[in-house]
């Protein structure tokens, strides 16, 4: 293997891409080339790097330098100064630009270990890593059996939203005697405001599919889906060529590393609604129906994608089963609490100094996250509240703030972990407007198949439209709850039933905000 | 086995959803989606219940019976949670029900009578539908549908004609034809299944609008005159004026299970035709002539018994209607072989 004196990290992700990262990644090379140091100084291609409105980000090794918000003009400096002459540019540097510098937490990281670390598009670098030993592991030393025991002792829950133990998922259908069966990646990831799955797929896409591959091994299907909204192309794009890459590699196809396991993989692009991310609608929209959701039971477990048993599991659960497998359960309960043992990946947007994504013990309180992996309050402006989980989450006040974040903790104080968005407002944030977008949201993605949640997001969007307005009655704010209620109570699908939450914790919690706008 | 509704036990069989068992001992409980021939859709949520053992609010349409299940359907939590979907689904449409065509035989009505819903309590505004009036036999009104899903199981697995689905999503949700195209020009053959399930004033047939309430109307059980498969028809009659108003398919016939073809349940105009024969003719010198039954029927009797008198049994024969029903095609071939002696008979066995 060649040695390189520097090796310069440039984040090519789809915001990076939209700040110019191809052209500026170029010019690079090209300035490196002419200072005759292309021996010396290789530019990798990785993930995100782990933050967000960055613009095109670089990080140079050895040391660490992370420079932010590159432009094409900025270039021929970073590779005079720091990459010929050893002088960091240090306007450009991210703990110059934010105070409270950025941990990134390499060491507790399980399913972003490599991202921003290694080459996405190359599964040499992959392999390097380790990557693959656990499949192997899995197919060759391992019956289904043990690898299920193993995922169960380990505690894993599903990272999807709403923490279903995911051996336990698995020993439903693992024992089922049928022909075919499924294993579908739920990478549709719709709750505003996520964006972790995108880049575990964007950093590491063969983690996911080493993931993949054993899980199906481990319920006995010998095809897999990865279902995968439309607007990932960079996403699609690294799976795809994952796939390709494995199966050149014989770790897809027949008799994988000679076991008598075969297993092949499609990528199902989705169209973009956001009922499509519940597992059974997602099922129906890969089969080509309309994108609503079926009733349960039958489980799609049991009766799934095209009559078959099928498992559903997120990206991020997934993608921690290589490591739960070559490095066993006890391992992984290293990390995170004793209810919740692992990791979590959080998008953190908002006020806070460096939004972007951080992957962190479970149990982490919000307090710790926000300010050592969101920099802290933008402007050191006062924290008012932070929508934990997506629109479908809850609207957290400041006496949450150290409240050791996992499933079951959460749901003590009536909040949820969900997909892990965060959304952190200051005190210039009015919490009304905030709870108006997300019932738009919700109204917007209905899918309109049953009535309460059809009908209950048209009225409570109408009622919130006239308090923004000012024309709201004090009863409005009960009808607004009781609305909520009855869909928690009767919607089909956990999306009608969603909303409670959010309008709840909003009006209980920021109540003044609400009855500053009724006479 | 067993269930206890209420605090009262059933007998109910296993293939049986507790709303089947309840609605067949008279517990009423709403539901909007839920038609026997359409199946369960829990889809509307109307019919949600309380069940022993288990969390929250089950739909007890699709809710399959347990030995020994205790299931309340009248609780004040379940009442709430009933009245408020009933609410919100009156709220969300034009129900002015003074004017509407369904009123007293509507479902919603009903469920909203039970739940003691005197009128929605929320005003929104309704997207402006235009009303589908291209179809020469049923009339759209979209301002009233609740997307109960009935007309689109109907048209597509019922009559398999392939013609209604659902398009669009949330409350923009609404029923189109073919690919959103008017009824009428939409590949549609109006059978009126459709109109037969819809359990509100969505979808009805268009030439009954305003000639009558349905508890104005006799219902009188028929045969349709049409063809051999003799489906069993409902007119709905105004018995002031002796005329049909519409017609429907009786829902636990056998033979149609409440469907009808178009000339069944739409072609009945030629019932009041003033070109329609009343009295029997008898054509003398080239003229027609009013004549009473008995002379008509004396007439073709002597003529018969002349001719088979001369020529023998053989030199006449029987065709009879296959619009006519089988006990009548019966006793035609028994008459014909019986009484008049002849192996000649037949039927026209075409529309
Ligand atoms: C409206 C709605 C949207 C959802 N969207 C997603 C999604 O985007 N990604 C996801 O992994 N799970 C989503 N889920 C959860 C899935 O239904 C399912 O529980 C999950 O994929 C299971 O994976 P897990 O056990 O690994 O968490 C959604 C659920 C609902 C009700
Ligand atoms: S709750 Fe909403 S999203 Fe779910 S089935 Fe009903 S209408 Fe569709
Ligand atoms: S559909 Fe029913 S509730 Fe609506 S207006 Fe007609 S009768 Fe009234
Ligand atoms: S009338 Fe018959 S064919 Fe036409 S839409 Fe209704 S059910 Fe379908
Ligand atoms: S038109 Fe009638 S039957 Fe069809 S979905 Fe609407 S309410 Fe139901």
């Amino acid at each position: 293997m060649k040695f390189y004196r520097n090796v310069v990290l440039i984040g090519i992700d789809d915001d990076s891409l939209q700040s110019g990262a191809r052209e500026i990644e170029t010019l690079l090379k090209r300035e490196i080339a002419r200072h005759n140091l292309s021996d010396e100084i290789n530019v990798v291609e990785a993930g995100a790097l782990g933050f967000f409105g960055t613009g095109v980000t670089l990080m140079i090794h050895p040391g660490q330098i992370t420079y932010i918000n590159v432009t094409k003009e900025d270039i021929p400096e970073i590779v005079e100064e720091h990459l010929l002459k050893g002088r960091t540019v240090s306007r450009l540097i991210m703990d110059s630009v934010y105070s409270r510098g950025y941990d990134f937490n390499y060491k507790h990281r399980i399913v972003l270990e490599n991202s921003g670390l290694i080459n996405p598009d190359l599964i040499d670098e992959y392999l390097g890593t380790g990557g693959y030993e656990a499949l192997e592991k899995a197919l060759l030393n391992m019956s289904r059996e043990e690898i299920i025991e193993e995922v169960k002792k380990s505690g894993l829950r599903g990272r999807g939203g709403a923490g279903f133990p995911t051996g336990l998922k698995w020993s439903f259908t693992a024992p089922l005697d049928a022909k075919q069966k499924y294993f579908v990646i739920n990478a549709d990831e719709g709750e505003p405001g996520t964006f972790k799955d995108r880049l575990i797929m964007e950093g590491d896409p063969h983690k996911l599919l080493e993931g993949l591959i054993i899980s199906s091994y481990a319920v006995g299907a010998s095809k897999g889906y990865i279902y995968i909204r439309g607007e990932y192309k960079l996403c699609i794009e690294r799976l795809q060529r994952a796939i390709d890459q494995a199966r050149e590699y014989g770790i897809l196809g027949k008799k994988i590393f000679g076991s008598d396991f075969d297993f092949d993989v499609e990528i199902k692009v989705g169209a973009g609604a956001y009922v499509c991310g519940e597992e059974t609608a997602l099922i129906e929209s890969m089969e080509g129906k309309r994108g609503q959701p079926r009733s349960k039971p039958p489980f799609p477990g049991v009766v799934g994608a095209w009559q078959k048993p099928t498992v559903v599991n997120n990206v991020e659960t997934i993608a921690n089963i290589p490591g739960i497998i070559s490095q066993g359960a006890d391992w992984f309960r290293g990390f995170g609490t004793s209810d919740c043992p692992g990791t979590k990946a959080y998008t953190i947007m908002g006020d806070v100094s460096t939004p972007g994504l951080c992957e962190v013990d479970m149990g982490t309180s919000l307090r710790t996250i926000i300010d050592n992996y969101g920099g802290g309050m933008k402007n050191n402006r006062k924290f008012k509240a932070a929508l934990v989980g997506g629109a479908a989450g809850v609207f957290l006040s400041d006496k949450l703030l150290d409240v050791k974040m996992d499933y079951n903790n959460l749901h003590e104080y009536s909040a949820v972990l969900g997909s892990g968005a965060i959304l952190v407002m200051n005190d210039d944030v009015d919490i009304l407007e905030m709870l108006w977008s997300v019932i738009r949201f919700f109204r917007h993605e209905s899918c309109g198949k049953c009535g309460p949640c059809a009908n209950g997001n048209e009225i409570l969007y109408k009622l919130i439209n006239n308090l923004r307005k000012g024309e709201g009655k004090k009863t409005d704010l009960d009808q607004m709850l009781q609305i909520s209620e009855a869909m928690f109570n009767t919607s089909f699908c956990a999306l009608g039933q969603s909303l409670l939450l959010p309008v709840k914790s909003a009006v209980t919690n920021f109540k003044e905000d609400f009855l500053k706008r009724i006479n | 086995m067993k269930i206890m509704i209420n605090g009262k036990s059933y007998q109910a069989s296993p293939s049986e959803t507790v709303l089947q068992v309840a609605l067949r001992n008279g517990i009423y409980i709403p539901h909007l989606c839920y038609h026997q021939r359409t199946g369960p859709a829990a889809k509307c949520r109307a019919c949600v219940v309380q069940v022993e053992g288990m969390n929250g609010l089950q739909t007890s349409c699709n809710l399959s019976v347990r030995d020994n299940m205790k299931v309340i359907t009248d609780s004040p939590a379940v009442k709430a949670a009933q009245k408020m979907v009933v609410d919100l689904a009156l709220s969300t449409g034009k129900h002015d029900c003074l004017a509407c065509e369904q009123n007293g035989d509507c479902e919603l009505q009903d469920a909203a009578y039970y739940l003691g819903i005197e009128h929605p309590s929320y005003q929104v505004e309704i997207p402006d539908y235009p009303l589908d009036d291209s179809s020469e036999f049923i009339y759209v009104e979209r301002d009233k549908c609740i997307s109960c899903g009935r007309c689109v199981v109907g048209c597509n697995q019922n009559v398999v004609n392939e013609v209604i689905n659902f398009a669009y999503r949330g409350f923009e949700t609404k029923i189109v034809f073919d690919q959103d195209l008017p009824m009428g020009t939409s590949s549609c053959v109006q059978c009126g299944e459709c109109v037969q399930l819809c359990p509100v004033g969505a979808l009805i047939d268009k030439r009954a609008r305003g000639k009558g309430r349905p508890w104005n109307l006799e219902k009188i059980e028929t045969v349709c005159p049409y063809c051999g498969v003799g489906c069993k028809l409902e007119l709905h009659v105004d018995t002031l004026k002796n005329e049909i108003i519409r017609i429907k398919g009786v829902e636990d016939s056998p033979t149609n299970e409440g469907m009808l073809c178009v000339k069944g349940r739409y072609g009945f105009d030629f019932v009041h035709s003033p070109e329609r024969l009343t009295k029997p003719m008898i054509k003398e010198n080239g003229q027609l002539r009013e004549a009473e039954w008995d002379e008509a029927i004396n007439l073709v009797a002597s003529r018969f018994n002349e001719i088979i008198e001369k020529h023998g049994s053989d030199s006449v024969a029987g065709l009879a209607s296959a619009k006519v029903t089988n006990e009548e095609n019966f006793v035609f071939q028994k008459f014909m072989r019986r009484e008049v002696g002849t192996n000649n008979v037949d039927h026209c066995a075409r529309l």
